[in-house]
């Protein structure tokens, strides 16, 4: 059983149809990246998996490691093993970084009928992976994202990511913002959480993040479809063509 | 509308928990207000002739003004007219004699506090807060007694203090809020029957928590209960109130009055949490809480404290205030105050600078939901003489759905130039971005909510005693739910 089957999947935002058929399939362990240009459907797609309100499925099916995705509530995706790192993470004031990560961690293992972690429990754990991304703990008494650079945010999503351990990671363009010093400590703190039982989506823009975290697949997204599947070549590919060239041969052609 | 924001909504309307009814025999007096009346108030609680002075006094001034003129007309919420002849003035649990100890206490009552989570037997107390227990008019019981009087603290109820330390009544008694100060403190005035006394001596730092718990369980009966509280020089007190009410249609008459004095060095801490019965989701009874609270830093460099989280009561009308008489001396002012279905709040404080140096700071946090109303008032005075007072003002609403509203009137009068005033406002709504970011890490929408509220609410929580804070945290959620439109 695939871990992520996604099948002919039409999307609606607002009347306008954004997704047009999308297939795709992901297993444990592979990485898999969806490139696109702006408007193609990329965070869409990050989004409708996450199960945000706003998107509505008109047709086709997702299924999550053989469940129905589209029956389940976000805390619940996220709670089977769903996550995704926001492209343009929330501030929250009043709420402390350390507090909401272990509710949120409590609140999944609660869901998969675990044992909830005490303070004692969490925080060893906790400041293991703040050194993975090289963050200052001093940041995590700080309100949730409140204040901080957006390379800050973007590196407590993936610290959020190594403390709830999910099954499948959709990074929704992870790289923006990014200086290249923030880009290599976000990428090394990805690969650190590649591993057999777990797959990724990284859903980007540009090539460059590819560079860091070299996937198995990359999909090119146009206007609401895949137009081209391949391996991490075809990344580079598009680097030197652009999108367009994809537009005008028929998918499958250099696959 | 989205399935979150259902959820939110749904939430917002979870039900009262302390609506149930104690059935216990009550001694009730005949319902309606008279000198008559007043006296046989007093004569019940076997007052000296001063008190019975005193209240007729207030009677006298409360009667010879035209009720529709006389009740403050100004504050932004709307009830129909109120019969004062409708209700009863007296009603107490029946009693057959003094209580020695509290297993004389009627174990109904007990038990009615109990379901509250105030558990009155001193075994299952939170380590340091001692209890005093309202219930209707009558002070119940009074624990921990023994080991404040060691400490010198007198901490009993207000009838109590009548009868034992008359002296240190007579002295304070309308001394911050008289009977003329307004409508509903002049009816307090001549009614209360009953209320908490608290008076620590010179230098005495208060060993444990001070707390009282209100519960109005009688029918068409109206709580007026009266606290004062006294800090001599150099010492310390914290103080915490809670209430219930049962779930009835009609709406009753909440008219308390409360006075604090602080003498030089001395600081008192006054924390809230008002849970009173909120009327139901299409706003029909709930309890009017008409409230005068109002504490004086009289000595030098005294401070008083004001924190309350104000979840219940279908209509809330309270201003607690500090007038900063002695120089130096500090006025705080932190409150949450939740108004969800048909719920109305309009309450703030006063900041009256004498001194010099005087400082205060006001931190309000309004939530709105539902179709609830909630109006911040403020005032903050800056007297001829208050050399180098300084204020500092936040308040920020939360709008938990687009049918409620949040009003905002800051009032600021200045008549010294030296004065340094600040103020903050802010307006914001539970955005559903930051509800699905909570989610999708796993956080179900009413933990979501809570969290965010909770956030909201913050720098006012961590004010209150740590035991309270956490009960503040819970009633608030219980509050909200099914609440967002």
């Amino acid at each position: 059983m695939s871990l992520l089957e996604i099948k002919n999947l039409h999307v609606t935002v607002g009347g306008n149809e954004i997704l047009k058929g999308i297939d795709l399939t992901v297993n444990a362990g592979e990485v898999h990246s969806i490139m696109g240009p702006n408007g193609s459907g990329k965070s869409t797609l990050a989004q409708v998996l996450a199960r945000r309100d706003a998107y509505h499925v008109t047709e086709g099916s997702i299924l999550f490691e053989g469940k129905d995705l589209l029956e389940m509530k976000p805390e619940e995706a996220a709670c089977e093993g769903l996550f995704l790192a926001f492209q343009y993470p929330v501030e929250i004031p009043g709420i402390g970084n350390t507090y909401f990560l272990r509710s949120a961690l409590n609140a999944q293992r609660k869901y998969r009928g675990e044992e909830e972690m005490d303070a004692m429990d969490f925080l060893p754990m906790f400041k293991e992976k703040l050194k993975l991304l090289e963050m200052d703990d001093k940041l995590m008494n700080r309100s949730l994202n409140e204040g901080f650079s957006g390379g800050e945010k973007k590196r407590n999503e993936i610290l959020q990511m190594a403390v709830l351990e999910p099954k499948l990671a959709i990074l929704d363009e992870t790289d923006s913002g990014l200086d290249i010093d923030a880009l290599r400590i976000v990428a090394e703190g990805v690969n650190s959480l590649r591993s057999p039982g777990r797959a990724m989506v990284v859903v980007t823009h540009y090539q460059r993040l590819l560079n860091y975290i070299v996937p198995d697949f990359v999909h090119v997204l146009v206007d609401g479809r895949i137009v081209r599947s391949g391996g991490k070549e075809l990344a580079l590919e598009l680097e030197e063509r652009g999108y367009s060239w994809t537009e005008h041969e028929p998918v499958g052609a250099r696959a | 509308m989205s399935t979150d924001m259902n959820v939110v909504h749904e939430m917002a309307a979870k039900d009262y928990e302390w609506g149930f009814v104690t059935d216990i025999e009550e001694d009730r007096i005949p319902k309606g207000l008279s000198e008559d009346v007043i006296r046989l108030i007093s004569a019940k609680k076997q007052e000296p002739e001063f008190m019975l002075e005193w209240r007729l006094n207030a009677y006298r001034y409360w009667a010879g003004q035209e009720k529709a003129d006389a009740e403050p007309k100004w504050a932004n919420v709307t009830f129909p007219p109120i019969n004062y002849q409708g209700i009863t003035y007296y009603s107490a649990p029946k009693q057959k004699k003094t209580l020695n100890s509290i297993d004389e206490v009627d174990p109904e009552i007990l038990r009615t506090y109990e379901k509250l989570g105030i558990p009155l037997a001193e075994q299952k107390l939170l380590a340091n807060v001692a209890v005093d227990a309202v219930f209707d008019s009558v002070s119940v019981a009074t624990t921990f007694k023994a080991k404040l009087a060691e400490a010198g603290v007198i901490f009993c109820s207000f009838s109590e203090a009548v009868q034992k330390h008359p002296e240190l009544v007579k002295k304070y008694l309308g001394s911050v809020v008289p009977h003329t100060d307004n409508f509903y403190a002049a009816l307090n005035a001549a009614v209360f029957s009953d209320g908490s006394f608290v008076y620590v001596p010179k230098g005495v730092r208060c060993p444990m928590e001070l707390s009282t718990y209100f519960r109005i369980n009688a029918a068409e009966t109206g709580q007026f209960e009266r606290t004062l509280i006294v800090a001599e020089e150099g010492a310390y007190v914290s103080y915490l109130e809670g209430c219930t009410a049962p779930m009835r249609d009609e709406n009753q008459l909440h008219a308390a009055v409360v006075e604090l004095v602080a003498l030089d060095n001395a600081t008192i801490r006054y924390s809230t949490v008002q849970n009173w019965y909120p009327g139901d989701k299409n706003g029909k009874g709930g309890i009017y809480n008409f409230v005068t609270k109002r504490g004086k830093c009289l000595g030098r460099n005294s401070k008083i404290s004001w924190t309350q989280v104000e979840t219940g009561s279908a209509i809330t009308w309270k201003y607690p205030s500090c007038i900063l008489q002695g120089d130096n001396s500090v006025g705080e002012f932190y409150s949450v105050a939740l108004t969800n279905n048909y719920q109305q709040a309009d309450t703030g404080t006063k900041m009256i600078h004498l001194g010099k140096n005087t400082k205060s700071t006001i931190v309000s946090k309004g939530i709105s939901a539902g179709h609830g109303q909630n109006t911040y008032r403020g005032m903050v005075k800056i007297m001829k003489g208050a050399t180098g007072a300084r204020n500092y003002t936040q308040c920020d609403s939360l709008l938990i759905g687009d049918k409620c509203g949040a009003h905002t009137f800051p009032y600021i009068e200045v008549k010294n130039a030296s004065a340094r005033m600040e103020h903050e406002a802010a307006t914001s709504k539970i955005g559903e971005d930051q509800l699905f970011y909570l989610q999708q890490r796993g956080l179900k929408t009413e933990d979501a909510v809570s969290m965010i509220v909770n956030g909201f609410c913050k720098q006012v929580f961590k004010e209150l005693p740590m035991e309270f804070a956490v009960e503040a945290q819970k009633l608030l959620a219980v509050s909200l739910e099914g609440s967002v439109g």
